[in-house]
């Protein structure tokens, strides 16, 4: 689709728009609708526009397979360690109230970083499900 | 007083032509045999219900609906599509009269079923009357943040979401497993290509 000029310019305009509007609902998510998971899928989808119009290897040079692989298991694991961090501070699991000496803030910090885990996850797993369906039909 | 009255009659207006627009997408996605079209319908099914949750108040779902929905799950089809074929085989039609009766009698139930349901909106009802007065008048002091959608996601059901977690990461394992990683080869014709774009700028 790359010979469409007014789609690459419309797209170029666009892309960092939706980059940013994913950032906006991964952080504004404990004041506003949305959160990590929204927030992921919203993201990946920057990439995903600009893999149909710039092609696959294009998006796969600006972020490389590996990178989305290792990114899924790195959002889990940051989930897993907000779950276990309060383990170590006479809490239960996940249990963040314990992280900050002020209970509100402790919860506060724990849902940034879980949040942040899930959208890491999200994000990595949609991106590399694309891959695995767009970059099956190159013989 | 009168400007509510109305508010509920448009709201009500509205809910009805969206679920007769739902309806209608259901039936073409049945009968319509190009798979293209059924994935396009697909999407804009996935757009009516989440402005059917916008209705409800439920903007969280909602979004999450027309992300997932109406975007990702209609690429992912789209891709599907273009590895295997446009036209859905059609198999000659059989009746079958057990599979009628128990369609109908399954149907039946669940109607019979919705009858005891509380009226949308009731404030006895028992959703609203064992857990929701605790997150709605607690969580505010004791999270401290406004909404309540996140802090039952990500505290008073953390494990749970630490489960969905792993399930989708699950997913991503189960698709490469399957699919491979879809890394793209560059041919050597591309790099050519590139080359001469390279020396022409």
């Amino acid at each position: 689709m790359s010979h469409y000029i007014v789609l690459r310019v419309v797209s170029k305009l666009m892309i960092p728009v939706i980059l940013i509007f994913a950032l906006y609902v991964q952080f504004h998510g404990e004041y506003s609708p949305g959160g990590g998971f929204q927030a992921g899928i919203v993201f990946t989808a920057a990439f995903v526009v600009y893999a149909l119009l710039f092609g696959l290897d294009a998006a796969q040079r600006a972020v490389p397979p590996v990178v989305a692989h290792v990114l899924a298991a790195v959002g889990v694991l940051i989930f897993i360690a907000f779950g276990y961090a309060p383990l170590f501070l006479g809490g239960n699991f996940l249990e963040y109230k314990v992280l900050l000496p002020n209970d509100q803030a402790g919860e506060t910090l724990g849902i940034i970083g879980i949040e942040l885990g899930v959208g890491i996850t999200v994000a990595a797993v949609a991106l590399t499900l694309f891959y695995s369906f767009a970059g099956r039909d190159v013989r | 007083m009168e400007v509510r009255r109305w508010g509920c009659v448009i709201e009500a207006i509205i809910d009805i032509v969206l679920l007769t627009f739902l309806v209608i997408v259901g039936v073409a996605i049945l009968l319509v045999r190009n798979l293209l079209a059924v994935t396009m319908l697909t999407g804009i099914y996935s757009l009516l219900v989440a402005t059917l949750f916008v209705l409800l108040d439920a903007v969280d779902v909602a979004l999450t609906e027309a992300a997932v929905g109406a975007g990702l799950l209609v690429i992912l089809m789209l891709a599907t599509i273009a590895l295997t074929t446009q036209k859905e085989k059609v198999h000659a039609a059989r009746q079958n009269a057990v599979a009628l009766v128990v369609v109908v009698v399954t149907g039946a139930a669940l109607i019979y079923g919705t009858l005891d349901i509380p009226p949308f909106g009731d404030p006895n009802a028992p959703a609203h009357v064992h857990l929701s007065p605790r997150f709605t008048q607690e969580s505010p002091e004791e999270i401290g943040i406004p909404n309540m959608v996140t802090s039952v996601l990500a505290t008073y059901r953390g494990i749970d979401t630490l489960g969905e977690a792993v399930v989708i990461f699950a997913a991503a394992v189960g698709v490469l497993l399957v699919l491979g990683t879809g890394r793209v080869r560059r041919r050597r014709d591309t790099e050519e290509h590139e080359d001469e774009a390279r020396e022409r700028s």
